[in-house]
């Protein structure tokens, strides 16, 4: 196969995987787009396989990475827990990192296979590109490291500042391209290596400051970053489909990044320096006796059967009660009884982006009653029930009202503006970001105390009766 | 006048040059690159073709991107995340053709974890999006 056809099919896998992303724009046309993907995938790989021809050990080889990979991931994505979407992206994520890696170092020894040169001389741009690209690999392997581990609660969601870090990352930043102005003139190893390691440990420290609450930022960059790092590659090897792919997944992330920190009011610097959420803010103490209303899971089922519309507000905490299968029965119970029923999400509800859609869908809740912020805010104070469940700091007034509160100006959900707020929470503590929610204390809102799977079960029950 | 044929002459002797060394050269890309250079007179370097390819593809992103309903966001993440394992490519070279053992050991890592990651992106990608339906009516 000619140089020039083999560059010209992995355009076609390019355009393919600008495809599957269009193909998201709709759910009805996203199981379309991701057949592209699978398409422009194997298009990739065959192309590879006929241009460079490998030896028949090395078939073999690829035959045999491919058959445990591809297993392993098969069988991952078949037993893996909705709720734990999140870390397994985390998850993913760092393994495209490690890949881009160990990609590198295989062209660094053995650049002749790339068309780069020859070991102790390999072009100086191949080298930059190189160099940049296991760069952002490494950082991106270990962030989503840290990432996952802190996802799946092997590691506290508490920030961790260390002193002086900003000072410490700035200096591995500059040791880095020292390191690399080193290993285009030296062309040793041994920088290359330094290179990685340094890498390495930029990309734990940049992510163990930032809180919990952050982390559907952190994995919308690290998605971003394994994007700009398959690019990085992508310009060592000359491969469209690489360069065009990596372009794509970094602007990508780049803007779910975007997308979350406005959901939250917050700049991406601020969440990158870390530290939101640790520090446990003083619970406003201005001496006022605070009464809140209790109520039973039979109280709840007589509001909501006696309403005509009830907005329910899922968030994290449904995702840990696994209670989304239980919500569901309780909508198709009120709809039973003549009560229209709609979903508000909230941008950053749950732990990524979407989160809380795909635990709704899994549910089998129709995505046509399911509804953004901004689609819905208007329509609280038409509402006779809000039922908030799981979702805590996204409700907050505090954010709408109160200039001095951490989280003012944060866009929420107006839970407040319907008759009655359904609040459904373990206890009376406070969200992730350490806020006291003014919510509970208000006269129209009603706290449901117990686990969220098991009030919403006991709601259905008191329905039936 | 005459310079202007004389600088034609000079870059017909280059490509001729660039198709002898084609000739002599069993690496075809390489001659092909070298050919374009001798008759372009070495002034645009493929390095630019691949960033302009890059940057375009980063404006694409962006516009398709923004298209992206908020709901099929997460699926978005792991589509995006099974795409970017077509770095697979230089994985397969180094296994496939390296001169190495080093290199062909590191590119076989290389290429377990991209399929990992290409059939369980794409596959938990297809099964969160079969979960999205319409109500029935």
């Amino acid at each position: 196969m000619s140089a020039n056809l083999a560059s010209f099919l992995y355009l076609v896998s390019g355009v393919l995987f600008i495809m599957a992303l269009r193909g998201l724009s709709h759910p009805t046309t996203s199981r379309q787009g991701n057949f592209y993907g699978m398409v422009g995938m194997g298009i990739a790989i065959l192309t590879t396989l006929a241009f460079a021809t490998p030896s028949v050990g090395g078939f073999l080889l690829i035959v045999l990475g491919l058959a445990i990979g591809g297993s392993v991931g098969a069988v991952i994505a078949r037993r893996i827990q909705m709720t734990k979407m999140p870390q397994l992206v985390a998850a993913f994520h760092s393994l495209v990192g490690l890949a881009a890696v160990m990609v590198a170092a295989a062209a660094l020894y053995s650049p002749e296979s790339f068309n780069i040169g020859t070991v102790g001389a390999i072009h100086g741009q191949a080298l930059v590109e190189m160099s940049l690209g296991v760069a952002i690999g490494a950082v991106t392997f270990t962030g989503s490291i840290i990432a996952f581990l802190k996802l799946d609660g092997r590691m506290s969601g508490k920030p961790i500042l260390l002193p002086m870090r900003h000072l410490v990352n700035a200096g591995i930043g500059v040791a880095l391209v020292i390191l690399i102005a080193m290993l285009v003139m030296g062309q040793s190893p041994t920088a290359f290596w330094l290179i990685v390691i340094l890498s390495l440990a930029l990309g734990v420290l940049i992510i163990i400051p930032i809180g919990g609450a952050d982390m559907p930022v952190v994995v919308s960059m690290l998605n971003s970053y394994s994007g700009w790092a398959a690019a990085g590659i992508g310009f060592t090897l000359g491969n469209l489909a690489l360069i065009i792919t990596g372009a794509l997944v970094g602007s990508s992330g780049a803007i779910l990044s975007y997308i979350m920190c406005k959901g939250m009011n917050r700049s991406f610097i601020s969440v990158i320096l870390g530290g939101f959420g640790g520090e446990t803010a003083a619970v406003a103490d201005d001496g006022i006796e605070r009464t809140v209303k209790q109520g039973s899971a039979d109280d709840a089922a007589y509001l909501m059967q006696n309403a005509q519309k009830v907005i329910i507000v899922p968030g994290y905490g449904m995702a840990v009660a696994q209670a989304q299968h239980a919500l569901r029965e309780m909508a198709d119970k009120l709809k039973e009884a003549g009560v229209e029923v709609k979903y508000a999400i909230h941008p950053v509800a749950g732990r990524m982006p979407g989160h809380m859609n795909v635990l709704l869908a899994e549910a089998q809740v129709p995505y046509d009653e399911v509804f953004e912020l901004e689609d819905i805010n208007s329509e609280f104070s038409q509402a006779d029930v809000a039922y908030v469940i799981g979702a805590n700091d996204v409700t907050n007034p505090a954010a709408r009202d109160d200039k001095s509160s951490p989280i003012y100006g944060m866009p929420i959900l107006d839970v407040d503006k319907a008759r009655t707020c359904l609040f459904v929470k373990r206890s009376l503590g406070s969200g992730y970001a350490g806020i006291d929610n003014t919510l509970f204390y208000k006269d129209g809102t009603m706290m449901l105390l117990g686990d969220a799977k098991k009030m919403t079960e006991d709601i259905v029950k008191a329905l039936e009766s | 006048m005459e310079n202007t044929v004389e600088q034609a002459l000079e870059q017909l002797e280059r490509a001729t040059a660039g198709v002898r060394a084609a000739l002599e050269n069993t690496e075809a890309a390489d001659a092909a690159g070298a050919l374009a250079h001798g008759v372009t007179g070495g002034a645009i370097d493929p390095f630019v073709f691949r960033f302009a390819i890059f940057v375009l593809a980063i404006f694409v992103g962006y516009y398709v991107v923004w298209s992206v309903t908020p709901a099929l966001h997460t699926p978005l993440m792991s589509v995006t995340n099974a795409i970017s394992s077509v770095i697979v490519v230089g994985a397969l070279l180094a296994v496939g053709i390296s001169t190495s053992g080093l290199a062909t050991g590191f590119g076989f890592v290389a290429l377990t974890l991209a399929a990992v990651n290409i059939f369980g992106g794409f596959l938990v990608t297809q099964r969160m999006l079969a979960m999205y339906k319409k109500k029935d009516k």
